[in-house]
């Protein structure tokens, strides 16, 4: 079947078996391999990506589910050479460690504050608790939420 | 802690340096072994056993290789025509590669069906038909010792029942004297139930033979590349798989925590499928396969005891354990410690005798066991000498910090050689449970769990106060397979005064390419950012034993400051050169020499490296450049005070912890900011399997816990928020005073949170909870104990 994405505001194009899971779209035939796999069960979120704008599992999703829709990654993040605030919170405040889960806790962080304006702990809590993190403990991941919620308050990208 | 002695701009230890993998990782630009692609690769994908136990009658790959894209479906029966179905483990017994008899556990492989797509390979897993003949199933390794029991290991001719080995270390008689006369003895079955490290990457391999040329390339999910590299020449040279012409790249590692040490069936399929076929062939295992198949960590069943004085002073400690292999010994333990580094079990207390004994036994179970980022089974040590410790504080009516203060191995007494026979560095274990103590607010938080217990309401306190074991290790005693564990690094200066540095080691996520190029900025004075760090290619990197025990910083650590001090001698040399001054006239200070007392007549690194390629004296080498193989003269022993409080939900036994308080020692710092991260991600990994995390089986040998679905790796929102804090003792022989830190949180934490679920229990008569310490246990306590119906 004919699947047409935009990714990143790109346009792609291929055809693919109505099986494919759109995880395998991004990775193994557009070859964006920064979306990751870590789990069967939709329980890590390593695959998360914004469809249309809101956070998905990709990996729980038909690539043809996708047809016609809009695709955000996190190679999308960064625009003209500037990083998100979410990716440079993640930097300053040491928020990943041996960065598998990053991107997909990226993606959800990005839509997470598109939303929240200035969250509590306890609300970036729950917002990344679809995404599993083996390294980090978590806190650093909380500071670094933070960090990119003051920096978009003060009018960041 | 002493403050940096470089600048900012050069970035020596003590500097909180922003971590330089980090630009890749957050644009999505890391490569890690999926994201490895070559032209023409094949998948191949593993067909695995429903039963524990059962014999093979047949294997039928016919309607497998009628599915398009299935190009062959390999049996042990095709592997066995090169020798290749069974393979040695790192404790020196046999694992199976592919079965050719029978199979010994549920999700064991059975056969591998190669494809061109990773669709197709499933869908011919899906048609592989296999007939089995279930057999009896031996799941608890008490019953596989029972005389009687159905013999596991068929494979080995003269073997009669499923014991492993006995092993056993100390003064027994002595041990036995201190017993009898003791005033005070408390005993206690603890049950440390097999868990699993799911790093959210799973494992896997890109094979990729070149039958051209004869060489093998894999791309590899290891921790440990160069001993990869040599375990498979010998297991695969008469094939023709000879060590100069096989390269292991560990790209980037989504996490490692010891699984990623252990060598896998699926990896040597996809070697022998691409030996076979002249293509490159991956191989990703998923989530289930991970958690079912993979090596498993822990599995002890530990019956310990401690002998006290009345007035609480400890005598004698004596421990009886029965570890659960699975069905093989797959251990990644130095091969003299068949029960690792188990008798760091006497801890950070004073003992004048002990005596600890260990059996394996065979069950129908995944082989292992591996490390849970701990050093060799000093998690089990800890947690039972910290269980204990806090049991007879208890039995004996004492505080148990004050108990605990008052057995400490105390400063003065190091370097300390305890009962067992080990040789402690340096500690001070009572400053830190101090600053614990002070920092949680110990005394007051005792007094409201006074006020809580009169209303009725269930808060604990609980402490841990551990030593740890790490930086194997001392060549004399340490080594797996025969390879002795030291480690390497090589440096290259280049002619502008930039580096390049490469380890035998292998960053799984602890950021290796920062903390190494600040000890070379700390020992050389060239700033960090200028010092490119590899690790993980065997054709670049000289050989190191890799990255698991916390051994990274302890090892290879040292041996980037002994290969730097090399540089550093001949740039000594160079510089009295060109400064035409003497050796001894000269002063160091990072980042340049400068002649005594004249400190304007002076040569910056970065010039004397020119200088090493384009005006070096006659007479004397090219180039600065030097390695070092480090082989540490002793173990280092980081240690550390948690003290835990949680609340115990009456109605439905779930315990929350609310807060945790983490006083962590391991010497010298390089990174602040990269150890504080350690820690948090160490106390999240002691948190899983004190309170969620386990694998268990029914009688069948089905698994419990095979996916996310029912394995429960903490979230963000069960995990606290860490408080931590530190004291530093250097270590005395490690040339930067550093001891390692990736591990002491897992190892520490989990018997300060089992401790303060008892604490809070005790005075209904509970005197021990197995971890994890579930709702459903904690409840079934309650009502035991008449306080939930
Ligand atoms: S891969 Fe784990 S949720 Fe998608
Ligand atoms: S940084 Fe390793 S899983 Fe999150």
């Amino acid at each position: 079947m004919r699947v047409e994405v935009t990714i990143n505001r790109e346009r792609y194009a291929s055809d693919v078996e109505p099986r494919l899971l759109l995880v395998h779209l991004i990775r193994d035939v557009l070859r964006l391999t920064g979306t990751h796999i870590g789990c069967d069960t939709t329980h890590c979120g390593a695959c998360t990506v914004l469809l249309d704008g809101r956070p998905v599992k990709s990996c729980t999703v038909f690539a043809v589910q996708a047809h016609g829709r809009e695709l955000m990654t996190v190679e999308g993040l960064e625009q003209d050479g500037n990083l998100h605030p979410v990716q440079e919170g993640f930097m300053q405040e040491h928020g990943l460690q041996c960065g598998y889960c990053t991107p997909g806790m990226l993606m959800t962080s990005y839509a997470f504050l598109r939303k929240a304006k200035d969250p509590t702990e306890d609300e970036i809590r729950l917002a990344i608790s679809g995404n599993l993190c083996r390294c980090t403990g978590y806190v650093n991941i909380v500071k670094a939420i933070q960090h990119a919620a003051a920096r978009l308050r003060q009018g960041g990208t | 802690m002493m403050p940096p002695r470089t600048t900012p701009e050069i970035g020596g230890m003590g500097h909180s340096l922003k971590r330089k993998e980090d630009p890749r990782f957050i644009r999505g630009k890391g490569t890690y072994v999926d994201d490895v692609q070559l032209p023409g690769m094949l998948y191949l994908d593993i067909v695995r056993s429903p039963f524990a136990h059962a014999r093979i009658k047949k294997i039928d790959a016919s309607r497998a290789l009628a599915v398009p894209g299935v190009l062959a479906v390999i049996t042990g029966q095709d592997l066995a025509k090169y020798n290749l179905h069974w393979m040695p483990t790192l404790m020196s017994d046999t694992q199976m590669v592919l079965p050719v008899e029978k199979v010994m556990y549920q999700a064991q492989e059975v056969a591998a069906v190669l494809a061109t797509d990773r669709y197709l390979a499933a869908d011919g897993v899906d048609a592989v038909e296999v007939e089995y003949e279930p057999l009896p199933v031996v799941v608890d390794p008490r019953k596989a010792l029972e005389p009687g029991a159905p013999v596991l290991r068929t494979d080995k001719k003269d073997k009669k029942d499923n014991h492993i080995w006995h092993w056993e270390w100390g003064d027994r008689a002595a041990t036995d004297r201190a017993f009898q006369g003791a005033d005070v003895t408390v005993k206690e079955d603890i049950y440390l139930p097999r868990i699993h490290v799911a790093s959210i990457e799973t494992c896997g391999c890109v094979a990729h033979f070149d039958k051209v040329t004869g060489k093998l390339t894999v791309w590899m999910t290891t921790q440990a590349p160069h001993a990869i590299r040599t375990v498979f020449a010998l297991v695969a040279g008469h094939v023709g798989l000879e060590e100069h012409k096989i390269r292991i790249i560990s790209p980037d590692i989504g996490g490692g925590f010891g699984g990623k040490v252990p060598v896998y069936p699926g990896y040597v399929i996809a070697v022998a499928a691409s030996v076979l076929t002249g293509k490159p062939v991956k191989w990703i295992e998923d989530r289930m396969e991970n958690l079912q198949a993979d090596s498993f960590a822990r599995d002890y069943h530990i019956t310990a005891e401690l002998a006290a004085t009345r007035d609480g002073r400890l005598t004698a400690l004596r421990i009886k354990t029965l570890a659960d292999h699975g069905y093989a010994d797959a251990a990644a333990n130095p091969s003299k410690f068949p029960a690792g580094l188990f008798h760091i079990c006497t801890g950070s207390y004073d003992f004048k005798a002990a005596h600890v004994e260990v059996d394996g036994a065979y069950t129908n179970k995944p082989p292992g066991g591996i490390a849970y980022r701990c050093s060799f089974r000093v998690t089990e040590a800890v947690h039972t000498i910290e269980r204990m410790a806090d049991l007879m504080a208890h039995q004996l009516g004492m505080d148990p910090a004050e108990f605990r203060l008052k057995n400490f191995i105390k400063p003065e007494q190091f370097p300390y050689r305890s009962a067992l026979g080990w040789e402690y560095d340096s500690g001070d274990y009572a400053g830190a449970l101090r600053k614990a103590m002070e920092k949680i607010g110990y005394a007051n938080l005792r007094r409201e769990q006074a006020e809580k217990r009169q209303r009725g309401e269930l808060m604990g306190i609980g402490i841990s106060s551990f030593t740890e074991i790490v930086g194997a290790g001392p060549s004399k005693h340490f080594d797996i397979l025969g390879l002795k564990m030291f480690d390497s690094c090589e440096i290259r200066i280049h002619p502008t005064g930039k580096a390049i540095a490469r380890f035998g080691t292998k960053s799984q996520g602890q950021g290796h390419e920062t903390t190494y190029a600040q000890i070379l900025a700390e020992e050389l004075g060239i700033p960090a950012k200028d010092i490119q760090v590899e690790e993980g290619d065997t054709d670049t990197a000289p050989y190191g034993l890799g990255t698991y025990a916390s051994r990274s910083t302890p090892v290879a650590g040292a041996a980037a400051a002994m290969a730097a001090r090399k540089i550093r001698d001949k740039a000594r040399k160079l510089a009295a050169h060109l400064l035409e001054a003497a050796e001894e006239d000269l002063l160091w200070e990072p980042g340049k020499f400068s002649v005594k007392g004249a400190p304007g007549r002076a040569k910056t690194i970065q010039e004397i490296a020119f200088a090493a390629y384009t005006n070096h004296p006659q007479g004397m080498e090219a180039g600065l450049e030097a390695v070092s193989y480090y082989d540490p003269p002793s173990l280092t022993y980081p240690f550390g005070s948690y003290i835990c409080v949680v609340d115990v939900d009456k109605g439905t036994g779930e315990v929350k912890v609310r807060r945790f308080v983490a006083v962590d020692d391991c010497g010298n710092i390089i990174n602040p900011m990269i150890v504080e991260g350690q820690i948090h991600g160490g106390l999240t990994m002691g948190l899983a399997p004190a309170l969620y995390e386990e694998i268990s089986y029914d009688e069948q040998g089905n698994i419990r816990g095979g996916s996310f679905i029912d394995y429960l790796v903490p979230t963000a929102v069960e995990t606290p928020k860490w408080e931590t804090d530190k004291t530093c003792t250097p270590s005395p022989h490690h040339p930067l005073g550093a001891k390692g830190v990736g591990e002491s949180a897992t190892v520490g934490a989990p018997a300060a949170i089992a401790n303060a679920v008892v604490d809070a229990l005790w005075h209904l008569g509970v005197r021990h909870v197995d971890i994890p310490i579930t709702p459903a246990k904690v409840w079934k306590l309650l009502r035991e104990h008449g306080v939930t119906e």
